[in-house]
């Protein structure tokens, strides 16, 4: 599975301090892969069930979630670790991956994915018998 | 480096670049605190004051509400608890990303003089913890009539 970052992740974040609120943000992701097939843990903090967007491709696999966070209107930001709007990533999906059975999960703002390898491509055992 | 621009390197001379524009962004803007940990820390805090009080959110996702210890002391306001590790100890799985962050976290924050640590307010949804302090009623700002 290769990571294939959007271009315009980078660009949002080179853009000038105007462009701050309107940014991308790369979320931390952690994959782990078994013989079931992958499993994708992505933190999406701010990011409800209808601003998240999961959409598969092309063989390729996109997430994105839009930040909600109800603040007071006439609130003054002091002091920002996070300046962004949205969270994007997306990721190449090898073929022996099951796209069409995704299962996707999002709770307290962790996403979690798991895409299932085809049957044909799930290891097998392979009888040895005894001649 | 921000919490949220970890990733694999494919392009050397791109990413130093981007190293620079963001040392130099971090510095633009907004003061640093002088307890405000290095860049990266979890969680990634913002911090906010309107009329009534000072507002904090703590981008924490997966974190349980319940382990989440926040106190208040001399005008310090700590935050620590524990991620655990979503990662099954399964051996025969691969891992190929690992970057959320797992573990104890602490992150300390100032608040102003006038926060009154009495009227303070917490909840934790979609990942996001948020703490609302009120500013002592003596220090909102009020209109002086001239007679």
């Amino acid at each position: 599975m290769n990571n294939t970052s959007q271009l315009q992740t980078t660009t949002g974040r080179s853009g000038s301090a105007r462009n701050d609120a309107e940014s991308t943000l790369l979320p931390p992701v952690d994959i782990v892969e078994d013989a079931g097939g992958i499993t994708l843990y992505a933190d999406l903090p701010g990011v409800t069930r209808d601003g998240l967007e999961v959409r598969v491709e092309s063989g390729h696999l996109f997430i994105q979630g839009t930040i909600s966070v109800s603040v007071p209107e006439d609130l003054k930001v002091l002091y920002a670790e996070v300046r962004g709007s949205k969270f994007q990533r997306s990721f190449a999906l090898s073929s022996e991956l099951d796209t069409s059975h995704v299962e996707a999960n999002l709770k307290d703002g962790v996403l979690t994915l798991k895409v299932p390898r085809t049957e044909a491509a799930k290891p097998r055992r392979i009888e040895v018998k005894v001649a | 480096m921000n919490l949220y621009t970890v990733r694999y390197p494919t392009d050397l001379f791109g990413e130093v670049s981007r190293l620079q524009q963001q040392i130099e962004q971090a510095f633009r803007g907004s003061a640093t605190d002088i307890r405000a940990t290095a860049r990266g820390a979890f969680p990634a805090v913002n911090v906010g004051a309107t009329d009534e009080g000072v507002e904090i959110l703590a981008m924490a996702p997966g974190v349980d509400p319940k382990s989440i210890d926040l106190t208040i002391e001399k005008g310090v306001l700590t935050i620590t608890g524990q991620r655990p590790s979503s990662l099954a100890e399964d051996t025969r799985a691969t891992t190929y990303a690992r970057e959320r962050f797992t573990g104890q976290f602490r992150r300390v924050i100032s608040l102003p003089d006038d926060a009154d640590p009495d009227r303070v307010n917490a909840s934790y949804r979609d990942g996001c913890l948020r703490v609302s302090i009120a500013k002592r009623e003596s220090s909102r700002p009020r209109s002086i009539q001239i007679q």
